[in-house]
C-alpha cells in the first residue's frame, strides 16, 4: 500500500514538472527582500542580545584570566555567591510546592473566588520589584507594628537573610503556578477522575497521574523561577541593607563593584550570572523540545 | 530511582540548612556594623583591619567590622528603617540629621561630640585634565577661557554636582568681590561649556574618560585619584586649584543601637581611632584630607596640598538649608542661568 502511494505521488510530481507554476509559493518576496528582512532580524538579535553578552565576557577578561579568578576568590564575592545560592535553595523549593498547590487548586477544582486567586498569583508580576521590597520594609521595619516586637524577641528579618528570602519568594511566586495552570487546564480532569474511579487515593492520583503529566512543565517553571531568584535586584536591594559579606547577593555585589570602578570584578561576577542565564536557556530549549512531545502525547489520548 | 531522587532532595535541604546555620554562627565575637556611603570602601577596608589589630592589642578581644556601602541618602533611610548600624559614616550631615530626627537613636546635638565637627577627614573638588594639561587649566577662571569644555553632572539630579557648582561659585564670589551679577555670568558661562550634562558623577566620568569628551572634569579629590588608577595614570593629570569647597563627611555613633547591642565602648573607640595617627594616615593614603594634618608624615600629604577651602556653613552660602533652595530649587539660580540649547 505504502509503496503504491509513493509511486502515485512520484507520478503526480512528474506529471507537473517544475516551471509550470501550477501552485503559487506561500511567500512571493524576491530574494533581496528576504535577505534584507533576515539580515535586519539577525542584526537586531546581534545588537541587543549577543553583543552585550560578549561585552560582559570581554570586560571580565580584560586584564587576563588571573585577575578574573582573583576577583572571584575575593571573600565578599564568595559570600555573595553563597548567599545567592542559599536564597535560591530556600525560595525555589517553597515556590515549587506553593506553585503546584495553587495550580492544582485552580486547574482541577471549581470554587468561589477562583478568579480572585488567579489575579493574586499574578500580583508579583504586575507590581514593581521596588514596591515588593518596600512592602517588607513597611511590614517589618523599625517604624512598623511588627518590627520592634520581633526585634525585642531577637528575630531579625529586615536587613538580614530572612528578609531577602521573603522578598525573593514574593517576586518569584508566579513562575511555577503560571507555567502549570494553562497546562493543567488543558489536560482537564479526565485522567484524575479515571484514577479515582479505579480506587486510587488522592495522594496516589497526584503522585502517579497528575505529577507525571506536568513534570516537564514543572521543571520549566522551576528553571525560570530559579533564574529570577538568583537574578532579582530591585526587591532584594530594598531589604538587604548591603552589608558586605553578609547580606549582599550577587546582583547587588555587581552594582557595588561597578560603582567602585572595580570593572573586572563587576564583570567577573556578571559572567557567573550570564553563565547561569545561558545554562537556563539551554535547559529551557531542551525542555521545550521534550515538553512539545509531551503535549502532543497528552493530546492524543 | 525514587530513592535516588529523595536522597538528592534531602541532601539539598541539608546543604541549605547548613548554609543558613553557618550564617548565624560565624559571628559570635563582637561585631560592629559601619554603615557608610559609596566611595569609602577602600578607606574603611584598610581602616577596619587596622582597628581590629589595634583593639586586639589593646584589649585582647576580637572585633569583626562589617561594612555597608551605598548612596548616602539611601543608607540613612536603611538605618531609619532598622538597619542595625553601630556607627554611621556618611557623606552629608543632613543624612545623619535625618536619622537623629526620625529615630531618636542619635542625639540631636551629635555634631560636635567628636573633633572637627565629627569629620575625621574632609574632601574637596579638584580638576581632572588630559595628560600634560594641554589647555593650561590651573584655576577656576581658566574653565571659561578660550574653547575649554567642562564636564560636570547636573546639579539638579546629582548631589556631588552641587559641590562642583558651589566651589565655582565660591571662587567667583572671591574673584568678583561678591558682585552677584558677575558671579551668575561666570556660572552661566561655565555651564554653557558643558557639552554633556550627565545625571550623575559616574556618567560624567564615563563621558570624560571613555568617550574622551571635554578638557576638564570637576571631581572629588579621592574620586579623581581612583579614576586615574582605573583608567591609567598616563591619561590624566590632577590639578588642585588654589581654592575650592570644603566637604566634611561626618561620622556618628548610633547610641540607640550600641546600647541595645552592648557595643558602645568598642564603637566609640572605633570612631576615636579615626582621629589617631594611624587613622589619619590611612585617610590621607586614600586621598581624603586628614583633619589633623600634623599627625601625618609630609610625604603622605604631598598629593593633598593645603589650599583655601570654603565651607558650606560660610556666610556666603549659609548652610545647606539655605543654599539648597536658593541655588538648586525650582526657579533657583541654576534654573535661571542654565537654559539648554541657548547659545548666548
Amino acid at each position: 500500500m505504502a509503496v503504491e502511494l509513493m509511486t502515485d505521488m512520484s507520478q503526480t510530481v512528474a506529471a507537473h514538472p517544475a516551471g509550470t507554476r501550477r501552485y503559487r509559493r506561500a511567500t512571493t518576496e524576491g530574494p533581496v527582500a528576504k535577505g534584507v528582512l533576515i539580515a535586519m532580524a539577525l542584526g537586531f538579535l546581534a545588537l541587543f542580545l549577543v553583543l552585550p553578552l560578549i561585552a560582559v565576557f570581554i570586560e571580565a577578561f580584560r586584564k587576563g584570566a588571573g585577575e578574573f579568578l582573583f576577583a572571584l576568590r575575593e571573600p565578599d564575592t564568595l559570600a555573595a555567591i553563597r548567599l545567592t545560592l542559599t536564597v535560591a535553595a530556600i525560595a525555589v523549593p517553597l515556590n515549587l510546592v506553593f506553585g503546584v498547590a495553587a495550580a492544582w487548586a485552580i486547574a482541577k477544582f471549581e470554587f468561589k473566588g477562583k478568579a480572585f486567586l488567579t489575579t493574586l498569583i499574578d500580583l508579583p508580576f504586575s507590581v514593581s520589584p521596588v514596591i515588593s521590597g518596600l512592602v517588607y520594609v513597611l511590614l517589618f521595619g523599625a517604624g512598623s507594628m511588627l518590627g520592634p516586637w520581633l526585634k525585642s524577641h531577637g528575630i531579625e528579618i529586615l536587613f538580614a537573610v530572612p528578609g531577602i528570602v521573603l522578598a525573593t519568594i514574593f517576586v518569584t511566586f508566579p513562575f511555577v503556578a503560571r507555567e502549570l495552570i494553562p497546562l493543567m487546564q488543558d489536560q482537564g480532569t479526565g485522567d484524575e477522575e479515571a484514577a479515582l474511579s479505579l480506587g486510587a487515593s488522592g495522594w496516589q492520583t497526584f503522585r502517579f497521574v497528575t505529577l507525571p503529566n506536568i513534570k516537564w512543565g514543572l521543571l520549566y517553571g522551576v528553571l525560570l523561577c530559579n533564574a529570577r531568584a538568583m537574578g532579582e535586584f530591585g526587591a532584594v536591594s530594598v531589604v538587604s541593607g548591603h552589608i558586605r559579606g553578609l547580606t549582599n547577593t550577587m546582583p547587588l555585589h555587581v552594582e557595588i563593584l561597578y560603582n567602585e570602578y572595580n570593572f573586572v570584578a563587576a564583570f567577573a561576577v556578571s559572567t557567573l550570572l550570564a553563565g547561569l542565564a545561558l545554562v537556563t536557556l539551554v535547559l529551557k530549549s531542551f525542555l521545550e523540545y521534550r515538553y512539545g512531545d509531551e503535549i502532543a502525547a497528552a493530546a492524543k489520548h | 530511582m525514587l530513592l535516588n531522587r529523595r536522597s538528592m532532595l534531602f541532601t539539598a535541604m541539608l546543604a541549605a540548612s547548613a548554609q543558613v546555620g553557618g550564617l548565624g554562627f560565624a559571628f559570635a565575637d563582637t561585631t560592629l556594623l559601619n554603615v557608610s556611603y559609596d566611595p569609602t570602601r577602600e578607606l574603611y577596608r584598610a581602616f577596619n583591619e587596622a582597628f581590629a589589630a589595634h583593639w586586639k592589642a589593646e584589649t585582647g578581644e576580637t572585633v569583626t567590622i562589617r561594612a555597608s556601602h551605598g548612596g548616602s541618602g539611601k543608607q540613612a533611610r536603611a538605618v531609619i528603617d532598622g538597619l542595625d548600624a553601630d556607627v554611621v559614616t556618611l557623606a552629608l550631615e543632613s543624612d545623619i540629621d535625618a536619622i537623629a530626627k526620625n529615630t531618636g537613636k542619635i542625639p540631636a546635638d551629635w555634631r560636635g561630640r567628636l573633633e572637627n565637627n565629627n569629620a575625621p577627614y574632609t574632601s574637596t573638588i579638584v580638576f581632572l585634565v588630559r595628560k600634560g594639561n594641554p589647555k593650561g587649566i590651573e584655576d577656576w577662571g581658566d574653565l571659561v577661557k578660550d574653547d575649554v569644555q567642562v564636564i560636570t553632572p547636573n546639579p539638579k539630579t546629582s548631589g556631588g554636582a552641587r559641590w562642583n557648582y558651589l566651589a565655582a561659585w565660591a571662587w567667583a564670589s572671591e574673584a568678583f568681590g561678591g558682585d552677584e551679577e558677575k558671579i551668575k555670568g561666570y556660572i552661566a558661562d561655565l555651564y554653557k561649556r558643558v557639552p554633556v550634562l550627565d545625571t550623575g558623577a559616574r556618567g560624567s566620568l564615563t563621558t570624560f574618560a571613555q568617550r574622551q569628551i571635554g578638557d576638564v572634569l570637576l571631581a572629588w579629590e579621592n574620586e579623581a585619584y581612583l579614576a586615574g588608577a582605573e583608567f591609567g595614570d598616563d591619561q590624566f593629570d590632577i590639578v588642585v586649584p588654589p581654592s575650592s569647597i570644603l566637604a566634611e563627611p561626618p561620622v556618628a555613633l548610633v547610641d540607640g543601637n550600641v546600647d541595645a547591642k552592648g557595643t558602645r565602648e568598642v564603637a566609640q573607640a572605633y570612631l576615636e581611632y579615626l582621629y589617631s595617627q594611624e587613622g589619619q594616615r590611612l585617610a590621607a593614603k586614600h586621598f581624603y584630607r586628614p583633619a589633623k594634618r600634623d599627625l601625618v608624615p609630609a610625604e603622605d600629604l604631598s598629593a593633598l596640598p593645603d589650599i583655601d577651602l570654603v565651607s558650606i556653613d560660610d556666610p556666603l552660602f549659609g548652610g545647606w538649608a539655605k543654599a539648597q533652595p536658593y541655588h538648586f530649587g525650582d526657579g533657583g539660580v541654576f534654573d535661571q542661568i542654565y537654559r539648554p540649547g541657548s547659545s548666548n
